[in-house]
């Protein structure tokens, strides 16, 4: 038989292919020109394989990628130019990291004579990428792509997944290959994704919660990550332990789990804060004790005895002292604990978060959702979404009070059901990350809650959601402010509101102007016949809320503080 | 408590491919510990390189590094050491003047009695070389130094082999080999 010789760039398309890709957010440019060649014939006519997604930005494209991959559970893609379309990608990379996202970004490359030449567009991106990805990678040869894509998204999915960078230069997107069939990487001799858990740490994992009279189990993405959801249902209930859940694993057990106390951290749930420092063993699964959760770590949780269950060996013992690690994937690890579990009744304990939740809903949340007078505020605006919604909407947020608020007061039914930038607390992150949502769950809600300043951060992916028509329900919470940071200068920094007073353009103009569906809530009497109307369109849709300009996010643990120090009012 | 920092070496093992060092290197700087000494070479097994890294660190600390550089995808094994748990070495380079060293006499008993090689003799320089811990090349380094008589020095990194029989990550390749197939 002949040998068939292809280009690298021809390759590519083809690993991909195999590797099940079927949407690709992108941007042109000089470097990458053989790749978009390529595209050319693979996104029309008989060739079709992917949808292209032309995003503004290339950071939008990473933030799309990701948005898909936290969506669908699958891997997110991004191709991006060399030089400043590699750079533009870095915050995106360094969030994924942050927040064990799968997405693999590839970037062109000036051709390899070129390479430290200080050429046009030349940036050393495998050199700038590395302490923010997971693995990252120069393909200098065309026979290499099959086997360099294939273990990327080996690498960006398994175990704790993370962002991998393909660095890929022009002539090897030109060059002939033999083309031999996709490559199927299954493992990497010098990387061990899933540790094999060790019997004695289950043992007594199970045995110290067995003993437990004031068990708390701390939940994080962990969970959505390796789809342990049933698993984990099964452990907290045999055992009867009340569960906190970090900001990206709200939706790794539903809202309306008896068990579930809430979130956990600066802005989290005052009870389980106050209960966190009162636990005897303290279950920690798939979470890493960010210092959003842990406050000052050394108050935190003091009295009680830690079994942390992660598949990352270099989380254990990293933040917080684990008196019992267990590593390995938490559907094998939680299983085998449950296995070993006495049915456990702990009422008194349960109930007695109670005292503290209603202290909560008097009040903070009662007040927070249910308003009489003044201004609009974001707790309202986001309760009113959440019940038209019923728990079943996928919620984006950008980050700052809209973020907190919005993951506070959100319902959570179903799993992957919030797409948030925790790690790296990204401002414009939102918007495209959203658009991504709506291909990685194409039959859902995709409900996105901002700021005005995070909106338009990256305000220019309005033009991907007009051109895809990308059914983004854009809530737009308007205060005028930068106001997370006017919140902490009111708070902590003499009241000097330094540049955080924000001048807004009219953006119902600008909706205009992309042709998105606008509404602008300013009375309360009309916030749920509007929400409604943008939930029954059909495409992107823009809802304005004028919300109170100088409206604080309570309760709050104040940075460098002891987590049940929280306050529930502010107190200047 | 106050913690004392200890005087520790880590033996990484990895593939042979491009970056690692930085990537390495990148784990130490971003804790800012410093480096002592510094060494890459070839292992036992084909394909397999060899970091010897020493450093000043606590204890909880050295874990942490060794943690986090163990995670790099093309990082074998990462492990840390204290120095009973080793075999060192390390070797000086000295370049002496001629002149000096036939002027006195004393000089060369120095060499004998710090057990150092003379390895090149022409007639304007000396070249002795002593492999040994860091103590000795130093203390000869001063003893010689006292003479007027050193054109150059130099001290080469830690080299290190644990006091086990095989190399470290032998059988952690033996185990990834038999679980892939
Ligand atoms: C890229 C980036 N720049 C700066 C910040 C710091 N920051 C955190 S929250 C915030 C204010 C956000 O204001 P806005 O988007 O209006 O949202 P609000 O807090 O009012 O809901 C800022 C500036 C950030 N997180 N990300």
């Amino acid at each position: 038989m002949d040998k068939e010789m292809i280009t690298g760039s021809e390759s590519l398309m083809r690993a991909l292919k195999a590797e099940g890709v079927e949407t690709i957010f992108g941007y042109p440019g000089g470097s990458i020109m053989p790749v978009y060649d390529s595209l050319y014939e693979y996104t029309r006519g008989e060739k079709k394989a992917f949808h292209h997604v032309l995003v503004r930005h290339e950071q939008g494209a990473v933030h799309a990628a990701q948005g898909f991959a936290r969506t669908s559970g699958k891997v997110g893609v991004a191709v991006v130019t060399s030089g400043p379309g590699a750079t533009n990608t870095l915050t995106g990379i360094a969030d994924a990291m942050l927040d064990s996202t799968p997405i693999v970004v590839i970037a062109g490359q000036v051709g390899i004579s070129a390479l430290g030449t200080d050429a046009f567009q030349e940036v050393d991106l495998v050199g700038v990428s590395q302490p923010i990805s997971k693995w990252s990678y120069q393909i200098r040869h065309a026979d290499d792509v099959a086997w360099a894509v294939s273990r990327a998204f080996y690498i960006a999915r398994s175990g704790r997944p993370g962002p991998v960078v393909l660095d890929f230069p022009k002539n090897a997107q030109t060059h002939l290959c033999e083309w031999t069939g996709p490559e199927h990487v299954k493992s990497v001799r010098s990387y061990v994704p899933y540790p094999t858990p060790s019997k004695s740490s289950i043992s007594e994992a199970a045995k110290l919660i067995n003993s437990a009279k004031r068990p708390l189990a701390l939940v994080g993405q962990g969970v959505e990550l390796a789809d342990a959801h049933q698993e984990l249902i099964e452990l907290i209930e045999k055992a009867d332990i009340p569960v906190g859940r970090t900001l990206l694993g709200l939706s790794a057990l539903s809202s309306r789990h008896p068990l579930n106390k809430g979130m956990l951290g600066m802005h989290g749930q005052y009870a389980l804060n106050m209960k966190t420092q009162e636990a005897d063993v303290i279950i920690a699964i798939g979470m890493r004790f960010s210092d959003r959760v842990t406050g000052l770590p050394s108050t935190y949780a003091r009295q009680a005895k830690i079994i942390h269950l992660d598949i990352d060996k270099a989380e254990i013992n990293k933040c917080i002292h684990a008196d019992i690690p267990v590593i390995g994937d938490c559907k094998v690890t939680m299983p085998a604990i449950t296995k070993l579990l006495n049915k456990n009744d702990h009422t008194e304990w349960k109930k007695s978060f109670d005292s503290y939740f209603e202290m909560e809903k008097e009040q903070v949340i009662g007040p927070a959702i249910h308003p009489k007078e003044g201004p609009l505020l974001m707790g309202e605006v986001v309760n009113a979404v959440a019940e038209a919604t019923k728990g079943d909407a996928v919620l984006v947020t950008d980050v700052g009070q809209n973020q907190m608020l919005s993951s506070r007061y959100f319902h959570y039914n179903k799993k992957r059901s919030i797409v948030t930038s925790g790690g790296l607390g990204t401002m414009g992150f939102g918007m495209p990350a959203a658009i991504g949502a709506t291909f990685g769950a194409p039959d859902r809600t995709i409900c996105m809650f901002c700021g005005d300043g995070g909106f338009q951060m990256n305000i220019q992916e309005l033009g991907t959601i007009m051109e895809q028509q990308a059914p983004v329900k854009m809530i737009l919470m308007n205060n005028n402010y930068l106001g997370n940071v006017r919140q902490w200068q009111d708070m902590f920094w003499n009241g000097h509101r330094s540049f955080t007073p924000m001048m807004n353009p009219k953006y119902n103009l600008i909706a205009n102007a992309y042709n998105i569906p606008y509404e602008l809530v300013v009375d309360r009497k009309e916030l749920s016949s509007k929400v409604d109307k943008m939930l029954a369109s059909k495409g992107p849709f823009i809802l304005e809320c004028a919300i109170k300009e100088d409206a604080d996010v309570m309760p709050m643990v104040a940075p460098g503080k002891t987590i049940d120090e929280m306050m529930l009012k502010f107190n200047s | 408590m106050e913690q004392e920092k200890k005087f520790y070496t880590l033996l990484v093992y990895s593939e042979n491919i491009a970056g690692i060092l930085n990537q390495i290197t990148a784990v130490f700087t971003r804790r800012q510990v410093n480096i002592e000494s510094l060494n890459v070479s070839a292992s036992s097994i084909e394909g397999v390189h060899k970091y010897t890294i020493t450093a000043w660190c606590y204890d909880d600390q050295v874990v942490k590094i060794v943690n986090q550089i163990e995670k790099k995808i093309d990082v074998i094994k990462a492990t840390y050491f204290t120095d009973d748990q080793l075999f060192i070495r390390e070797t000086g380079l000295y370049k002496l003047s001629t002149d000096e060293v036939m002027q006195n006499s004393e000089i060369s008993r120095i060499v004998r009695h710090y057990d150092a090689q003379i390895t090149e003799v022409n007639p304007t320089y000396v070249i002795v070389m002593k492999s040994g811990n860091t103590e000795d090349i130093m203390n000869l380094f001063n003893a010689l130094n006292e003479f007027n008589c050193v054109l150059q020095y130099t001290r080469s990194g830690r080299i290190a082999v644990t006091r086990s029989t095989q190399e470290q990550v032998s059988e952690f390749l033996e185990q990834r080999e038999k679980a892939e197939r």
